[in-house]
């Protein structure tokens, strides 16, 4: 299996080693724990797991099953055949993280061009290797701009517009650090412009963090915001659905400082839960207080363009508790992903997948707008992602669409209190006319019954 | 291994050249050798700050090693190195002079007495090796 | 000869993927928000899998070479794994699905939390840590949360040992504790004296590595977890090198309240070039309440007739949330997959091969490079890169020659407290032929070190590029393909 050696193998390193049995390996563990009985299932061989495996995946219902009109931060998108046929490759798969260039010159190339074209759909200077995903990169951003003023300034502004889960992370990374988090209190007004939390912002601010589009779908400009940041030498940070970013203007072109955001969208399976990406991007001078891997181009030895890690001194294994963070493992097979999936689509195909995410969200926000009984929660424009009011609670909606194997929106009364009966419902390209004209339907049958 | 003999040292290997209630300071041979090629370097105080001693007052970053520089004594800056961070090679090349970090006016007499003299220096970066 | 970047090799007008046309009527866009130019690149399919098959050939990977680096477990990575995390039921459900439509997905996760505590010793369990270090943060939060819950709020100090990973100081200080070191005795243990001056109320606990990054088995494990107990703080276990106790021993036994798994070193899933990983962190009983949201539990019991419901339950003093939704799914399945194919001898077997692996090819090597700590080693080893007698030869020498012999060097100058550090740790899907040759070529580069030390600095010679510039990259960053401007 994948154990290779035979007992004549072990019998000859037992001997070279000098020793009698493999238990003589383990003398400095103390007696009274050792080998304890470990209470697992048999081993099964391969067939056997897979056909186990199988089972249980047959246990779930997926987004095959059912028609997803379900977003809230991750996504249902294609998924080209070839960002799967590249990423299987064993050398990619199997390859440890770059640090003798030498013999990684593949893995570095890539990341270079995953750097480049992030930074290209951000509108920003640079960006790193990535973040675990769009909420640990957040929690990197509030660090990052904490450090930058070296604890001189503690108050982080969120936008109570921000994803929840994002807001959470860093309010946890927030523990045993002196920021202070503001913006977000449950009386706020969520249907107030982001331009409501210029007020807030004081010589104490260390960064504002806004959402593009917004957890709600909706679309701002920030330009405004980040102006008011920077005139009181605050720093900006906005998160972003980079599907967006192949229609909508980045938010580089609003004086952003920081870009961060969820990479899933761009060619990574939903897979329950992760992997995902992280995309971090910034400007060219902040790139040393930024945490992560980079790469950079450089020449070797023998005058052949070449790329490798660099600015390395910034990262744990050399500043140690210095470092800005405790970062390591980036998501390098996710971002070989995401870098096969926007260089297959290229310029044109990034803005045809946002177009029609778009066209089919505003058919859908549309149609449901026409049904008595519901009504679209907010006339600011979006994306591809709306909140419209319910006539019944969102949970019992979402039954009756599971009987239609239809899986709704997100209720949003879990995590905003004074939106019991709002749902967001996401569109996106894989949805057809069909599937969006069933879930009018199946939601009529609300209004009316 | 260059130790000038008018200048006194610390462990943390930063010298310092007192002139009156005048000091400058940089960071020793022995450091800059430690460090190798130096890419990056910035200097985090400005005119004015008022410093205790032992306070961090910039950041030294090679390919290989990261290194912070502090103030051996307390006082008020005077002035600091604009030039140190578009040439931070000059660290390399030139410890003591081109490179010195900031200029300090010293405020708590008695700090310097438990600085390292040439000797003590040449000693203690022996030791290391 | 190097591959062309992308934006060399695009090409206007040309698009890898065509979509449909919409189906739908066509919205208005809202003014002023639409992009004015997109500076991607443009390449067809081909250009697409051309390029980056031929990126992929210029790497190093398992599956094309052995890599001895310690405290990696760099270990073959089973190709079922690739299936069994793509079956459409685990790829295609969405996080936020509700739990009755994806009951397959929790119960495959509350098992993989009840093996791992099982394998562990530990009473509780969190699948939700992205990587070691995410996990490491998430155990250092733990201990903090507890003793503030307790009002304990003197303990702000947290011990590691000198020779210790890079990522245990950064973490402690990310969670506002100051760091305090402590130094390794002569036999690479944690030197007691040392570790007892530092035992008071201030304390808030001790990460250890067990073994450790010289790949030791503290000999007085029991002793050092004593002590810490004693003077009220926890241990954290960092659980890198935890190939090595598979079956052998459970961390939770002998009294580490909270340790991290590495799925990514311990239970072979791939590497990926740098990630993702996937850190589970296991608890004591009296830190189960504190882990993060959402924890894998049973929401309504099972009976004869039915399974048990599961769902996402949030622990009574939880720390909260370290990220978004709860955990690298598709990693769990890999790492379900590989214990469900090894049960509990085979994961022994594991941890027995390993070390054997590692203390043959110590036997073969000892005699011609120095080991500073002569003990018999558990999965990995640390010796000298260097010898008195050829001073010009350093480990990074060594590291790329071993490049000409198709051999990926070990983990250079880490611990830092040996000189010249190769960290080796085989794992135990290496074969003895394996092994045999690799001790072959280190033997061959110590000779060449003495009589022929220029081969070893103008290493490699063989690879696709030699040895890079990298004050060159530091200094003239350059980060993007062309430079990125931001055009306004």
């Amino acid at each position: 299996m994948f154990i290779p050696h035979t007992s004549a193998d072990r019998a000859a390193m037992l001997r070279a080693v000098g020793i009698e049995k493999l238990d003589d390996l383990f003398k400095d563990v103390p007696a009274k724990y050792r080998f304890p009985t470990l209470n697992l299932p048999p081993a099964l061989s391969e067939m056997e797991v897979s056909r186990e495996l199988q089972d249980i995946s047959l246990a779930n219902e997926s987004v095959h099953d059912l028609v997803c009109f379900l977003g809230a931060g991750v996504y249902n998108h294609y998924i080209p055949a070839a960002v799967d046929a590249i990423i299987r490759r064993g050398e990619f798969l199997t390859a440890y993280t770059p640090y003798q260039p030498e013999l990684s010159q593949g893995t570095l190339q890539v990341i270079f061009e995953y750097q480049s074209n992030v930074a290209a759909l951000t509108g920003m200077e640079v960006c790193n290797a990535s973040h675990y995903d769009g909420a640990t990169a957040v929690a990197e951003a509030v660090n990052m701009a904490y450090a930058n003023f070296r604890g001189k300034r503690t108050k982080i502004i969120l936008s109570p517009a921000v994803n929840p889960q994002y807001r959470q992370t860093v309010r946890t990374y927030a523990e045993g650090s002196p920021v202070v988090l503001v913006g977000d209190d449950p009386q706020s007004d969520l249907k107030a412009n982001p331009d409501s939390l210029i007020p807030l912002i004081d010589v104490d601010t260390a960064l504002i963090v806004v959402q593009y589009p917004d957890f709600f779908g909706r679309i701002y400009d920030y330009t405004k915001l980040a102006e008011a940041a920077h005139a009181m030498g605050a720093l900006v940070a906005v998160s972003v659905n980079p599907i967006a970013l192949g229609l909508l203007k980045a938010p580089g072109y609003m004086n952003a400082d920081i870009v961060t955001g969820e990479g899933q969208p761009l060619g990574i399976p939903l897979s329950y839960g992760g992997p995902y990406l992280g995309l971090f991007a910034t400007r060219k001078e902040y790139v040393r207080k930024m945490a992560g891997r980079l790469t950079g181009e450089t020449v070797d030895n023998r005058g052949q363009r070449a790329y490798v890690l660099t600015l390395t001194a910034r990262e744990q294994h050399i500043r140690r508790e210095k470092a800005t963070s405790n970062i390591c493992t980036n998501q390098g097979l996710m971002a070989l992903a995401s870098t096969v999936y926007m260089s297959l689509l290229g310029k044109n195909g990034l803005r045809q997948v946002a177009e029609l995410c778009f066209h089919k969200a505003h058919y859908a926000a549309q149609a449901i707008t026409n049904l008595s009984g519901y009504s679209i929660w907010s006339s600011t424009p979006f994306f591809n992602e709306f909140v419209i009011q319910t006539p019944t609670p969102v949970s019992e909606i979402n039954d009756l669409l599971l009987d239609h194997d239809i899986l709704g929106g997100y209720d949003l009364s879990q995590d905003y209190s004074d939106l019991s009966r709002h749902m967001l419902i996401a569109v996106t390209e894989m949805n057809t006319r069909e599937e969006i004209d069933r879930l009018v339907e199946v939601l009529s049958e609300v209004s009316n019954g | 291994m260059k130790i000038p003999s008018t200048l006194k040292y610390t462990e943390s290997n930063e010298w310092i050249n007192l002139e009156g209630k005048t000091g400058t300071i940089g960071i020793s041979d022995y450091a800059q050798d430690q460090l190798s090629d130096i890419v990056f370097a910035e200097v985090i105080v400005n005119e004015g700050d008022i410093l205790k001693k032992g306070d961090s007052i910039a950041t030294i970053e090679s390919v290989k090693a990261a290194a912070d520089v502090y103030t051996p004594v307390s006082g008020k800056v005077i002035s600091v190195n604009e030039d140190l961070g578009r040439a931070p090679e000059v660290i390399n090349t030139d410890p003591y002079g081109a490179a010195w970090i900031i200029k300090i006016e010293l405020n708590t007499p008695g700090e310097t007495n438990s600085l390292m003299d040439a000797a003590a220096y040449e000693k203690f970066v022996q030791e290391q090796q | 000869m190097g591959e062309p970047q992308l934006c060399d090799i695009s090409v206007s007008g040309r698009q890898g993927i065509n979509f449909p046309q919409p189906d739908v009527p066509l919205a208005s866009f809202p003014e002023g928000f639409i992009r004015e130019d997109l500076p991607m690149p443009e390449l067809s399919e081909l250009d697409v899998i051309r390029h980056y098959t031929r990126l992929s050939q210029l790497n190093y990977s398992i599956d094309t070479g052995y890599y001895p680096l310690g405290s990696c477990t760099m270990k073959y990575n089973p190709k079922i794994n690739e299936e069994t995390a793509r079956y459409p039921g685990f790829a295609f459900t969405h996080p936020l699905q509700p739990i009755e439509t994806v009951q397959g997905n929790l119960a495959l996760m509350y098992t993989l939390q009840e093996w791992l505590k099982e394998i562990g010793g530990f009473a509780g369990m969190t699948l939700q840590p992205a990587a070691g270090a995410h996990g490491e943060l998430t155990g250092v939060l733990i201990i903090r949360s507890y003793h503030r819950s307790r009002a304990d709020n003197k303990r702000d100090k947290i011990l590691i040992p000198d020779s210790a990973h890079g990522t245990n100081p950064a973490t402690s200080a990310m969670s506002g504790l100051r760091v305090v070191e402590i130094k390794s005795d002569s036999r690479g243990n944690v030197d007691l004296d040392a570790l007892r001056q530092e035992c008071d109320d201030t304390l808030a606990g001790l990460m250890l590595t067990n073994p450790n990054t010289l790949g030791l088995f503290d000999e007085h494990v029991e002793e050092v977890i004593r002590l810490v107990h004693a003077a009220g703080g926890l241990v954290y276990g960092d659980g890198a090198n935890l190939n090595a106790l598979l079956g052998i021993i459970r961390p939770g036994d002998v009294g580490f309240d909270v340790m991290h798994f590495n799925l990514h070193k311990t239970f072979s899933t791939p590497h990926g070039g740098g990630g993702p990983g996937s850190g589970p962190v296991g608890v004591a009983a009296h830190l189960v309440d504190f882990l993060p949201a959402p924890v894998v539990g049973i929401i309504e019991e099972g009976d004869q007739e039915m399974p048990p419901l599961y769902g996402f339950i949030t622990p009574s003093k939880s720390i909260g949330r370290m990220k978004s939704f709860h955990g690298h799914f598709g990693m769990l399945v890999r790492a379900y997959t590989y214990i469900s194919m090894h049960g509990g001898p085979g994961l022994r077997k594991i941890a027995e091969h390993a070390v054997l692996n590692a203390n043959y090819l110590l036997a073969l090597i000892k005699g011609t490079y120095h080991l500073p700590y002569d003990r018999l080693c558990m999965h990995e080893f640390v010796v000298e890169g260097q010898w008195p007698d050829a001073p010009e030869i350093h480990a990074l020498d060594i590291s790329k020659r071993l490049m000409d012999y198709k051999f990926h060097p070990p983990t250079n100058y880490f611990p830092l407290i040996v000189h010249e550090a190769l960290m080796v740790e085989p794992t135990e899907t290496e074969s003895k032929e394996t092994l045999d040759a690799f001790a072959e070529a280190l033997i061959k580069i110590a000779d060449e070190a003495h009589h022929d030390p220029t081969l070893l600095k103008e290493a490699p010679h063989v690879t696709p590029v030699g040895r890079l510039d990298e004050v060159k990259a530091a200094k003239e960053l350059v980060l993007c393909c062309g430079v990125a401007t931001v055009d306004k």
